[in-house]
């Protein structure tokens, strides 16, 4: 992963990994600065709730590093570990985050009141 | 086949955007989020498919995926479900509290194994310091915030004290040292990590600990963008940008969140973590003397919101604490049904966390389209027969846009005052989170009525049923 011509940031394939990998770090926080500042307060406890679910991409890491263990336990322990976390994050992140949003889309329906 | 895992990646971080941008609209907010749970499971096959043949990526290594999957998706699902809506803060805390376990978790795994996850280039050793480091605070930080939102756990004296900047000072450099130390060892410094390890985690308590309940969505939101912090920087590590831009659009959002919070308390990041509790000079009685209170019996109320024609409801902490949604949807029930107009006049920081108001409401089945913002409402309330206040304090006192002395002066507040009647529903004359006196307790037109707000809302319920309000 040295080329970052997919990101539309730089072409040249010499850019050393680091300038790219800077490039992606400016670009995203540029685009999660631009994608979030429209936000109804509303939805701020749901959005906040599913960007930590969001968070949780470092399960990504955590599977490399199971992948990359090549048997050494230790590191397929951690890795393991690492990852039920992160996915702790991921799953738990999402769900709540669908059950306060399906608050949200419930049509005022009234339900029976005695 | 490297141009199949560049076209996933790309995808996954589409979707991610899309997600984000999703989430900011209520229509479209609920099929964003599962737009994002898409992207991460893209993310994630395309993975998979990229070291898909890699020797080192036999039966072992996907036993101990699906090990740590199942673990940590079940506990996740479990939890996701079980908790109640009340908690959302403390449950947001704890999520993200594990994400920068995870981030510590990888960086500790590369910098005890040199060379398997990074390439051992100085950047790699930066990388890891700055994901040990950030990762380290955002977990102890988030668990500590937990604790305190739970009520396990309260701040001892000494952290309310000065001593505790330099206690946190000190343990600043012990990291900053510790940094160093692995950065010049080239990663391979064991005592550098793991003093690295235990300074950052006791720096993530002590700076979390000091900060008063009310504050703690403002630190919860902070440490979220921490975690996008630490999942940027485990990028940095093992070489996925995939990871690096998705961390950087969390971090990013969690600053905007958390000046929106700061924002609507008109307090400053900067108050937030190094102020400690607002108003805790003045101690547990707090805040002036009240004289020329109005207080009413639950019947007047009833008596008054039955003659109303326009109803605001404000509600508040009070409120979200006491559980008391569901019974205030009954009473708005019975009022609608008398044909009165009935309205939610809901604060940028009304509850526990932006938008959690809402949230809440939503669950006791409140129409999305009766919760007017604040600058929805304001111009209402001149116009407004009957406000009702319930469990809020801060957020309607008056002097916030009359006194230019008070500590609140700035911080936009609902113009209640300018009702015909004003009813405040709370325990007793206690000042509210900034300890501050409300002028509006004080006006002629406002009655307390004290009391519980699920036991006073209950009450309520039945003086509008004995007058017969709402029934045809």
């Amino acid at each position: 992963m040295d080329s970052l011509f997919l990101m539309g940031a730089a072409t040249a394939s010499q850019t050393p990994p680091l300038v790219n990998a800077l490039w992606v770090l400016l670009l995203g926080s540029l685009l999660g600065f631009e994608l979030i500042g429209k936000v109804p307060p509303t939805l701020h406890t749901p959005l906040m709730s599913g960007a930590n679910a969001i968070s949780g991409i470092t399960m990504l890491a955590a599977l490399t590093a199971i992948i990359k263990a090549d048997g050494s336990t230790p590191l397929l322990v951690l890795g393991s570990v690492s990852l039920g976390f992160a996915l702790f994050n991921v799953i738990g992140g999402f769900l709540v985050t669908d059950r306060m949003l399906a608050m949200f889309s419930r049509k005022p329906a009234r339900k029976e009141n005695s | 086949m490297e141009f199949l895992n560049y076209a996933i990646d790309l995808v996954a971080v589409l979707l991610l955007a899309l997600g984000i941008k999703g989430l900011s609209k209520v229509r479209s907010a609920r099929s964003a989020n599962q737009l994002a749970a898409v992207a991460m499971a893209l993310a994630v096959i395309g993975l998979l498919i990229s070291y898909l043949g890699t020797p080192s990526f036999d039966g072992q290594a996907w036993a101990w995926i699906i090990v740590g999957t199942l673990v940590g998706g079940v506990l996740g699902a479990i939890t996701a479900q079980r908790v109640p809506m009340t908690s959302m803060p403390e449950t947001v805390a704890l999520f993200n509290g594990c994400g920068g376990m995870s981030s510590l978790l990888v960086a500790l795994a590369a910098a005890m194994f040199p060379g398997t996850l990074d390439d051992g280039t100085l950047v790699a050793v930066v990388s890891i310091v700055i994901s040990v480091f950030v990762g380290s605070i955002t977990f102890t930080g988030s668990i500590v915030a937990m604790a305190k939102l739970q009520g396990w756990l309260s701040t001892p004296p000494w952290m309310q004290s000065k001593i505790r900047h330099l206690v946190n000072i000190a343990l600043a450099v012990v990291c900053f040292v510790a940094a160093i130390n692995l950065i010049a060892a080239d990663g391979s410094s064991q005592a550098g990590l793991w003093l690295l390890v235990i300074s950052s985690g006791l720096l993530g308590i002590g700076v979390t600990l000091p900060i008063g309940g009310a504050d703690m969505p403002v630190v919860i939101s902070l440490l979220n963008s921490y975690s996008g912090v630490a999942a940027a920087a485990a990028g940095f590590v093992v070489g996925s940008q995939l990871l690096i831009v998705a961390g950087a659009m969390v971090g990013a959002a969690g600053l905007i969140l958390t000046q929106v919070m700061c924002n609507g308390m008109n307090r400053s990041l900067v108050s937030v973590l190094f102020g400690g509790a607002l108003g805790a000079g003045s101690g547990g009685g707090g805040g002036g003397e009240y004289t020329n209170i109005t207080s009413c019996s639950v019947e007047e109320c009833a008596l008054t919101l039955e003659a109303a024609e326009r109803v605001v409801i404000v509600p508040g902490y009070g409120l979200a604490v006491a559980q008391a949604q569901h019974t205030l949807r009954e009473v708005t029930r019975s009022l609608e049904a008398a044909g009165i107009q009935v309205d939610y006049a809901i604060h940028p920081v009304a509850g526990r966390m932006p938008g959690h108001m809402n949230v809440l409401l939503a669950e006791a089945d409140v129409p999305y389209e009766q919760l007017k913002e604040m600058d929805i409402i304001n111009p209402d309330f001149p116009a407004t027969d009957v406000v009702l206040v319930l469990g809020a304090n801060d957020v309607v006192n008056p002097q916030a846009k009359n006194d230019p002395e008070s500590p609140l002066y700035g911080m936009p507040v609902l113009d209640v005052q300018q009702a015909r009647t004003v009813f405040v529903v709370k325990r007793g004359m206690s000042a509210g989170y900034s300890g501050i006196k409300n002028d509006l307790f004080e006006l002629a037109n406002t009655s307390m009525v004290f009391g519980d707000a699920k036991k006073v809302l209950g009450d309520l319920l039945g003086e509008l049923k004995e007058l017969g309000v709402g029934k045809k």
